[in-house]
């Protein structure tokens, strides 16, 4: 009955041994998120208790992360506590459902934490189905607690997939562009922050102009574009040790990176006398492939999650378009043919979709199409909306809006999939350019 | 590497600092002149030649005044010993990567004009700076078409 799963080096995820009721799997709680502007599902998160089933500090900051994950989703609405009835919850004892029903729970999250010999906690907590009676849930963490933030993360998850079915994506973090000046002396520096917007930090000086950072695979190297020296090139930078390289010095401007899924790759564009083609770096070999050869602007490349298709931009038929080709460059073909012009296409981790931007009568669109062209939908729509980038589980999207005028900037926002749910990312300035790190698990 | 993500809440502090001192080093302003020490050429290749030529949205097409304006400056070269780089810039109208394309598309277009008035390619180079650079900052086309633009700046 127990299982123990290796997160990480500091956390473990235990499933509850002791099972407070017996439970019969028959129509439990389920969110279809396929749909679309879903009524959230009320849920009820109290603040975890502390030793002795005393008010917790830790506890209440963690209950506090976890429902403010659930309820960005959109898929949740976490019950004001002020109307909760059933007071001194005990993880490991039943709740009195009835007084859950009465103020419209469905879902029911009671936790604790313990303080260990060694320093670190210890988490638990149940998930309820409050209409079934019945526990859904009961998983045991242990942290360190500087980290309860990430804990309350953890939690969110495992809540938010055993009630929908798929992956969460509480637990990654964004990268994106720090914005701060005037509009024509812009200083642009690389900013890696959690998903929620929280433990926002600077990862280059401003120094040069950064530009369009997105994460290995690994999510430890950003690969960017850099004005170092004013001379624009694809850099490869290690969070960890912040060490940086040039993976596209060529004759010519490099620009437009991203990681192959395997991560052996940077794809990019190359500038050569004003000709903008696509190709691939071996970030072992050393050796650089051409994948276009137009006398075209060939750009913004990224592979299907599979490796073996890379959609890209071009305007070889004369404005922006989206095309689809094999991994070797073969078999290309255009896949958008709506009004407008496309750009900066991004394939889902799930494989099923491609976001884009769409340029239209004077107005930026963010949209989302199969990778055969077909199924169009616009998200999001305004004066400037730009360069989406997929959550790790493939059902969000953040990208950055701009304003109108000179004292203006850009931000960060996320949309679901479906349209719905369209929400501003804080950042502490101005922000552009974000993309999602994969899941580390 | 967990400790690392996790460590650092200095964001505000930090960017403050880093902003001044990096407004003070960077010297790309509105008009970038290089690292020249010869402030007579830079004014006459600014004021009497003209040092940028402007394009209509998403082309990199000489107009005859943008030819007439790199004739002026193929001529200035030949009087002077100088090497240019031309930046190559975009509206905001645009995505970020296409735009740095297009930047590059026009500053070429310059030089592959400089170069059939008979200018030595060699002293010649391009760089663009996409939408990152504008000159006038208004949400209009009167501001745009500003910004459309390459700037020749003496190296």
């Amino acid at each position: 009955m127990i299982k123990t799963i290796m997160r990480t080096m500091i956390a473990v995820l235990v499933v509850l041994a002791t099972q407070v009721s017996v439970s019969f799997a028959q129509n439990l709680l389920r969110i279809d998120i396929t749909q679309g502007n879903v009524d959230p599902l009320p849920i009820a998160i109290n603040p975890f208790q502390g030793q002795n089933d005393q008010p917790s500090m830790i506890g209440a900051d963690i209950a506090n992360v976890v429902k403010s994950d659930l309820n960005r989703s959109g898929l949740f609405q976490s019950i004001n506590p002020a109307g909760f009835i059933e007071k001194d919850l005990r993880v490991n004892a039943r709740p009195r459902f009835g007084d859950w029903r009465i103020i419209n729970t469905q879902a029911l999250v009671i936790g604790k934490v313990s303080n260990l010999e060694d320093g670190r906690i210890s988490i638990e907590f149940r998930l309820w189905d409050v209409v079934a009676e019945q526990q859904m849930m009961g998983l045991q963490l242990i942290s360190t607690p500087s980290n309860w933030r990430w804990v309350g993360h953890l939690v969110a998850d495992a809540i938010y997939e055993r009630l929908t079915g798929e992956t969460g994506y509480f637990d990654s973090r964004i990268v994106y562009v720090d914005e701060t000046g005037p509009k024509n002396r812009r200083v642009k520096r690389l900013a890696i922050m959690d998903q929620d917007g929280h433990n926002p930090r600077l990862i280059t000086t401003g120094q040069s102009l950064a530009l369009t950072p997105r994460f290995s695979p690994t999510a430890q190297e950003i690969t960017y574009l850099s004005y170092a020296n004013r001379q624009p090139r694809v850099f490869l930078l290690n969070i960890e040790t912040g060490q940086q390289e040039i993976v596209g010095d060529f004759p010519g401007m490099t620009f437009a990176p991203r990681f192959s899924p395997d991560g052996q790759k940077i794809i990019m564009s190359l500038e050569r006398n004003g000709n903008s083609n696509i190709y691939t770096l071996d970030l072992r070999t050393r050796v650089s492939r051409r994948l276009t050869n137009t006398l075209a602007i060939d750009t913004a490349p990224c592979y299907a999650p599979d490796g073996e298709r890379i959609v890209f931009e071009s305007d070889r038929a004369g404005r922006q378009q989206l095309y689809v080709m094999d991994a070797d460059g073969k078999n290309v073909q255009r896949i958008s043919y709506g009004e407008g012009r496309y750009a900066t296409p991004v394939w889902s981790p799930r494989g099923d979709l491609i976001a884009f931007t769409k340029q239209l009568k004077g107005r930026f669109l963010i949209g989302v199409m199969k990778p055969d062209g077909s199924g169009e939908r616009i998200l999001t729509e305004g004066y400037h909306n730009e360069g989406p980038a997929w959550s790790p589980n493939g059902r969000v999207l953040t990208f950055f809006r701009e304003q109108k005028g000179e004292k203006a900037g850009p931000g960060l926002w996320t949309v679901d999939v479906t349209g719905y749910n369209e929400r501003p990312l804080k950042t502490p300035g101005f922000a552009s350019d974000p993309a999602w790190s994969p899941l580390i698990r | 590497m967990r400790k690392l993500f996790r460590s650092s809440n200095i964001f505000v502090a930090l960017g403050a600092s880093i902003l001044l001192a990096a407004c003070a080093a960077s010297g790309t302003g509105t008009s970038s002149y290089g690292s020249s020490k010869d402030e007579s050429a830079v004014k006459e290749l600014v004021r009497n030649v003209g040092d940028r030529v402007f394009f209509a949205t998403d082309s990199a097409a000489l107009s005859a005044d943008a030819r007439s304006t790199i004739m002026r400056q193929a001529d200035w070269l030949r009087t002077n010993s100088k090497s240019l780089t031309i930046e190559g810039h975009a509206d905001e109208r645009g995505t970020r990567e296409y735009n740095i394309a297009l930047g590059a598309r026009r500053a070429n277009a310059v030089k592959d004009y400089m170069i059939s008035l008979g200018v030595d390619g060699s002293r010649l180079e391009t760089v663009s700076w996409g939408k990152e650079r504008p000159v006038s900052l208004c949400a209009e086309d009167a501001c745009w078409s500003k910004n459309r633009r390459s700037v020749s700046v003496i190296q």
